[in-house]
């Protein structure tokens, strides 16, 4: 298909307010009257509450303060399930969990009056880790400390092993990984009797926070108000922690009548809200002589937190990610989320498959290492094709080539000389260690399964006298370009420029649900959904008599002028329609998992110092296969960002726990990659046109988390002969595991 | 000696207008430009001296505003994000931001646009090595740097037409 502007590099929307500074974000907003808050929160992981204490010499009588006892409606997040309170009344299930909101208009006698608190709680034994948990000496969450579990069956397991010429096992562990957004989590509250509750914020998922408000205060959808503010990145980490944090700023400004800012500080931030779920995946893996994968047995688990949140939603994509782009016939997989008394831990792009996706990949490299195969032969031999079927059975209908996704990422990387040069130059060198490994994967785009049907997301559009054309959608820009895609969606649909469409802000009073901003569904799925929206004003116009096809982009706002004159408001609304062949059986976990999935194969490059065990990257190639590319600079910036936040998943950001609180919670000691550490980092795109996407686009967002962490660690792995299984690759862990193979 | 219980009066330059600043000797420079000149496109990102975010120009020397006193900016010459652009004229580093995708969320933007602008100062036409040293302060969680390099190669080719 010809396009116009779709497939350009249009210059972001936005792009003019950011690079001069003009961009409002919510902590740049000032009300009259504005007062701060603040959290008090437990700081042990588990007890029950006796007392709340203010001491001190504060004046006490000046603060606004919230507790538990003084929500209206109910007191709970609401979210998948109502289990996690906005303030805990008698129990405290880990060591972030908020109790008391303070508020004052002096920031300095705020901070004061915060540690002139003092909770009195008695401690109860705390669950602080996944194999605490499944042991169940502590019940923590319901009856046995499950939040969800899955179980997938394809072909028959057991009669498997029976044949296999080789059985490998093996267990992999990831550790948490903070979001790292730059710009920390805030919230702007106002109540009034005229509008209700009005909240401001960064956040990913208006409609999320509008849900959680209305539970909240017991109000009907009409009183709640959400907007969006510029919001400075997400990932993930603002998917669902903005409802927690516009219910307290609600709650403080409703009960002080005044606006009410909360703005969290780095160390706050980084202890309290979601990070990704840590996990252990185990592989039992039964192969062929000559490399065929005959059954794939593999346990996931992730540790959920103390609250149930989204961790079903991220086990159930990390569970369907955990076979990867491989045919085997026979597969088992058993996953399940797990409590424990840390701080919920949440989306993270990627969202489950991250985790499960390492552990696959590193034990691939094992396996053939196992049956003496090259690693990249072995995934050959394997690869899935057209009519053939992944492990939740959906047949692959799509044309995919994952060979030739492998041989264009090997012939830009060097991958087989550098394969051969390390080799001879590692012998040479006794301390500088060079190589190179890489990962296969897939991802799927939108919601899982039935979701999207659940979800059914709405767009719409207006056109103005002067032929502007407005579009109203819930999804959000946090850097990843929601404006410029849907701008160019809907100009390519209408024939006009991306400076005639016009993006409405987030605002739940103004745009209807497209859903969250999650899941690498906004180009795939509302973008399409844009489409539509732009295509109707069109049909419309012409309908009307007032525009003629072949237009020139006058005739079109003349058109729309006198439409309006005639017939009133020119708008409408594209509904979500599930594709009638995609069908989904939860029960089994079986089916059609996602309408569409991006492919890749990505290779790094190392260098290991084996005196100090600091890895460098030196080179990483990413070949994907995405649907066609709206805009080449925006989606190779996703990628890029993408793959150096899975460098530091791999190599730098390691969470310390201590009594399930997070204890480096600045950016002095959790470490994420600078200037310094990321290598050049080329990208490259193959494109099938995906029919269901508008002009052919399918999700991108978060497939480039999955491949870069175990393409990373097989490359150590090949510098080395350090069995890494498990991330992050630490300078301190890579050093014990070289002794040991010295030793 | 000004005493940390009182305000004093700060008299500076910034983006190139004299302005007379009343804050504690103590106040971070970064609350005091953000809230008393509503300079808001100075970001705070950690408060600690890692992110950049706060990078202004400080006599010409590139610094973390949450890091310095109010007191220290007596006479000094400041130039924030807002005063990089010459009107509705952008700079040819915003140009080349714009252009090549430098800026994402856009919330390490106006640091790491300092940033730029300070290292072009000092090398009009940095190697690779000097780039991703001259930007190592200042931390971008969206573009992997990738772009951010392209767009300073691209600023300071002088090929970037005002956009």
């Amino acid at each position: 298909m010809e396009t116009r502007i779709i497939g350009k590099s249009v210059p972001r929307k936005e792009g003019r307010e950011k690079v001069t500074g003009r961009a409002r974000y919510v902590d740049d907003l000032a009300f009259p009257g504005m007062i701060y808050g603040a959290t008090i929160r437990s700081a042990v992981p588990r007890g029950r509450i006796r007392g709340i204490y203010f001491e001190g010499d504060i004046p006490w009588n000046e603060f606004t303060v919230v507790t538990a006892k003084d929500i209206p409606g109910k007191n709970c997040v609401a979210l998948l399930i109502d289990d996690q309170p906005c303030l805990a009344a008698e129990f405290v299930n880990h060591p972030e969990e908020p109790v008391v909101l303070l508020a004052h208009a002096d920031e300095c006698l705020l901070e004061e009056a915060r540690r002139a608190m003092r909770l009195d709680i008695e401690p109860l034994p705390a669950v602080l880790t996944i194999d605490d948990s499944l042991a169940r000496r502590q019940i923590i969450w319901g009856e046995d400390n499950v939040f969800k579990s899955f179980q997938v069956e394809k072909g028959s397991v057991d009669s498997a092993w029976a044949t296999a010429d080789f059985i490998v096992e093996g267990i992999y562990d990831t550790g948490a990984q903070e979001q790292l957004y730059i710009e920390p989590q805030g919230m702007i509250a106002r109540s009034t009797e005229a509008e209700g509750i009005t909240v401001w914020g960064s956040l990913q998922c208006p409609y999320y926070v509008h849900k959680a408000l209305t539970a909240l205060f017991g109000l009907p959808k009409n009183r709640i108000r959400v907007v969006q503010t510029e919001t400075g990145g997400g990932f993930g980490g603002k998917e669902e922690y903005p409802s927690m944090i516009a219910s307290h700023a609600a709650l403080l400004a409703w009960k002080s009548g005044k606006p009410v800012k909360i703005i969290y500080d780095r160390a706050e931030d980084m202890a309290a809200t979601t990070k990704r779920h840590p996990s252990r995946t185990r592989h039992r893996t039964a192969v062929t002589r000559d490399g065929k994968l005959l059954a794939m047995e593999i346990d996931f688990t992730i540790d959920g937190g103390a609250y149930e949140t989204l961790s079903p939603v991220v086990l159930s994509r990390g569970t369907i990610h955990a076979a990867g782009p491989y045919h085997c016939p026979n597969v088992r997989i058993r996953s399940r989320a797990v409590a424990t008394n840390a701080p919920p831990h949440g989306a993270f792009r990627g969202f489950g498959a991250p985790q499960s996706v390492f552990a696959l990949e590193r034990h691939l490299d094992r396996v053939a290492a196992a049956i003496t195969l090259p690693p990249d032969e072995l995934r050959r031999r394997n690869f899935i094709r057209e009519g053939q079927s992944l492990a939740v059975s959906q047949v692959i209908r799509e044309k995919v080539d994952m060979a030739r996704l492998m041989d264009r990422a090997f012939e830009l990387s060097g991958y087989q000389q550098k394969k051969t040069q390390f080799f001879a130059a590692n012998a040479r060198s006794a301390t500088i260690k060079k190589g190179v490994g890489f990962a296969s994967f897939l991802h799927g785009a939108g919601f899982t399964g039935s979701g999207e049907e659940y979800l059914a997301s709405e767009v719409a559009a207006e056109a103005t006298r002067d032929g502007v054309v407005r579009i109203f959608a819930a999804s959000t820009e946090m850097g990843q370009g929601t404006n410029t895609i849907f701008s160019q969606i809907a100009a390519e649909a209408l024939g006009l420029g991306c400076d005639r469409i016009e993006i409405i802000q987030p605002d739940t009073a103004a745009v209807p649900n497209s859903g969250p901003t999650v899941a690498s569904r906004t180009s795939m799925i509302v973008g399409k959904l844009v489409e539509t929206a732009a295509r109707e004003i069109q049909a419309k116009l012409f309908a009307s008599g007032t525009l003629q096809p072949d237009y020139a982009a006058d005739e079109f706002s003349k058109a729309c002028n006198q439409y309006i004159e005639k017939l009133g408001p020119l708008n409408s609304l594209a509904k979500y329609e599930h594709p009638v062949d995609l069908h989904w059986d939860d029960e089994r976990y079986q089916g059609d998992a996602y309408g569409a999935y991006a492919w890749a194969v990505y290779v790094a490059e190392v260098s290991v110092d084996t005196r100090t065990a600091e890895v460098r990257v030196d080179d990483f190639v990413a070949v994907q296969e995405v649907g066609k590319v709206i805009n080449p600079v925006l989606a190779a910036g996703q990628i890029e960002g993408g793959i150096a936040q899975g460098i530091g998943f791999a190599l730098y950001e390691n969470v310390v726990w201590q009594e399930g609180r997070m204890v480096n919670s600045q950016m002095t000691n959790y470490v994420m990659p600078t200037s310094m550490d990321v290598p050049p980092i080329r990208v490259f795109f193959e494109e099938v046109p995906y029919a269901r996407g508008p002009a052919g686009a399918k999700g991108i967002g978060e497939l480039p988390l999955d491949g870069t962490a175990p393409a990373i660690a097989n490359a150590i792995a090949h510098a080395t002969g350090a069995d890494i299984t498990k991330l992050p690759i630490t300078p301190e862990m890579l050093i014990e595991m070289l002794e040991s193979i010295h030793a | 000696m000004p005493d940390g219980a009182h305000t004093i009066r700060v008299e500076c330059r910034v983006n190139g207008q004299p302005v007379t600043l009343e804050a504690f000797p103590m106040s971070r420079l970064l609350d005091v430009l953000r809230e008393q000149l509503r300079l808001t496109g100075t970001k705070e990102g950690c408060g600690e001296g890692e992110c950049g975010a706060c990078s202004i120009e400080l006599d010409g020397a590139l610094v973390n505003s949450c890091l310095i006193p109010a007191a220290q900016a007596e006479g000094a010459n400041i130039r924030t994000i807002e005063g990089i652009a010459d009107g509705a004229h952008l700079h040819a580093i915003q140009a080349a931001f714009l252009r090549h995708g430098g800026s994402q969320c856009g919330i390490c933007t106006p640091g790491m646009i300092l940033a730029a602008a300070n290292l072009l100062a000092r090398y009009p036409q940095p190697t690779e090595a000097q780039i991703r040293e001259g930007l190592a302060g200042n931390l971008c969680r969206c573009t992997g740097y990738t772009k951010i390099f392209e767009s300073v190669v691209a600023a300071c080719r002088h090929a970037e037409r005002p956009a």
